[in-house]
């Protein structure tokens, strides 16, 4: 099989990875909920790997990483923790319906939204945040890539808005984050959500989100953390503020191999093996009579995705065409972004994404190209 | 039961920073080892660095170094 559906979560690891876990699994107790040795390593790994993170996204702090289930969670956590009623918020018709849906139900309690229109291309007008400020505007919450186009926001760009107009800045970095260098600070992201699968490598089930100093969220959840017991609420100090319950300890060190191993390789040079993939793709199959290819490719912000389609045949159909007669995976359909199928126009027929991860090569891409192009053939006749 | 003797007890409010303790005394050579927090200083449970009275000082100053903020720094018997 040829793996392209880098961007759902990435299947091929480094070893290490599940080594970790599995290591993990037969060693590590319940990490703060005991002082002997199994215990220990458990808390001892969690905040190696919190250590790890705060370096990686340039947090500083160990203690501003706080670890969660995937960016899914980190988001509503971050989006139901900072918005109440008569709040309003701003987002992008780029995000993925794990910051749509929590912005809706929150709506549905008073919060006012505006989303920022995206053109053809997935573009966004950055004047438009600006114009969308109301003075019950406390926040932007915005993804750093499409997972539908590869598109990137300048992150910074909103961030030097939100700054200048008192606001947070809620970052997802879903798609971005083991992927291009992903530095809180110079983003200035106030809160900055990832998911451990996806670039980075490590386990599902594993994730997190940057805050930063200052920037109080109330919990979403409530219940053991192995401190302050008596107490009534969730302790008030980061990060165990924002972790209830008994932490994905085996997923965590996986995920601990995981960032390692960027890091070890050094993430200029993951991103420049994906990008020169993904390009290599795109040159392939945009001059193919039939394909229509998504997103702007002039941009020098992109994560390694192609999304298409051969003229108007059924996304589904296509990738089901891809894996059973060429085995190559990609993934069909809407890709939970409807709003930004809504821009390109490819509701009703979705579209092909073939996603690029640092283990695919060009062999595999080249593979690709040719089955692209065997079906658009195919169409013709 | 085991002979207690006195002993310096730094508290955390969090486990991240009872192991942020650890992870310093450990990369720095400074003296203690992780215990449960005992009873007569707090009801509950999480962990505590535990060391020598004479210890003081040279812990106090690490975590000032570090940015590193106790719950409480006390003596006790353990």
């Amino acid at each position: 099989m040829i793996y392209l559906d880098n961007a759902a979560t990435t299947l091929h690891k480094p070893p290490e990875v599940a080594a970790a876990v599995v290591s993990a699994m037969s060693e590590l107790g319940n990490a703060g909920r005991g002082a002997y040795g199994a215990s220990l390593d458990g808390a001892r790994t969690i905040y190696k790997v919190r250590a790890l993170l705060a370096e990686f996204f340039g947090a500083g702090d160990p203690r501003r990483i706080v670890f969660t289930c995937n960016s899914t969670e980190s988001l509503n956590i971050a989006l139901k923790g900072l918005l109440k009623p008569g709040d309003h918020a701003i987002t992008t018709q780029l995000e993925h319906n794990s910051v749509l849906r929590p912005l809706y139900e929150l709506q549905k309690q008073g919060v006012g939204l505006t989303i920022v229109q995206a053109d053809r291309l997935g573009r966004v007008d950055y004047a438009d945040f600006e114009r969308a400020i109301t003075p019950q505007t406390r926040l932007i919450a915005a993804t750093h890539a499409s997972n539908l186009t590869g598109n990137m926001l300048d992150i910074a760009r909103i961030g030097e808005i939100t700054h200048r107009h008192g606001l947070l800045l809620v970052v997802d970095a879903s798609q971005t984050a083991g992927e291009v260098p992903v530095d809180a600070g110079q983003l200035l992201a106030d809160v900055l959500c990832f998911t451990g699968h996806k670039g980075l490598m490590g386990p599902q089930g594993t994730g997190g989100m940057y805050v930063r100093p200052g920037v109080e969220i109330r919990p979403l959840l409530s219940g053991g953390t192995g401190v302050q017991s008596y107490l009534k609420t969730q302790p008030p100090q980061m990060p165990e503020r924002l972790e209830a319950g008994t932490l994905n300890g085996h997923g965590i060190a996986g995920l601990g191999a995981a960032v390692r191993f960027i890091m070890d390789t050094g993430i200029g040079k993951v991103q420049a093996k994906e990008q020169s993939l993904m390009r290599r793709f795109y040159e392939g199959v945009r001059g193919i009579p039939g394909v229509t290819v998504y997103g702007d490719f002039e941009a020098k912000l992109r994560c390694p995705i192609v999304a298409l389609n051969i003229r108007g045949r059924d996304s589904g159909e296509v990738s089901d065409a891809l894996f059973t007669e060429y085995g190559i995976a990609v993934r069909p359909g809407a890709h939970c972004a409807p709003l930004m199928h809504e821009a390109l126009g490819t509701k009703e027929q979705g579209a092909v994404r073939f996603s690029f991860s640092y283990y695919n090569t060009e062999e595999e891409t080249d593979a690709a190209i040719r089955a692209v192009r065997a079906l658009a053939r195919e169409e013709e006749t | 039961m085991r002979r207690k003797t006195l002993h310096l007890v730094i508290t955390f409010n969090t486990t991240t920073e009872a192991m942020a303790m650890e992870d310093l005394c450990k990369s720095r050579h400074a003296p203690g080892r992780m215990i449960p927090v005992p009873q007569s200083i707090s009801a509950g449970c999480g962990l505590c660095w535990c060391a020598q009275p004479d210890d003081r000082e040279t812990l106090q100053a690490l975590m000032q170094e570090a940015g590193l903020e106790p719950e409480n720094i006390t003596e006790c018997m353990v």
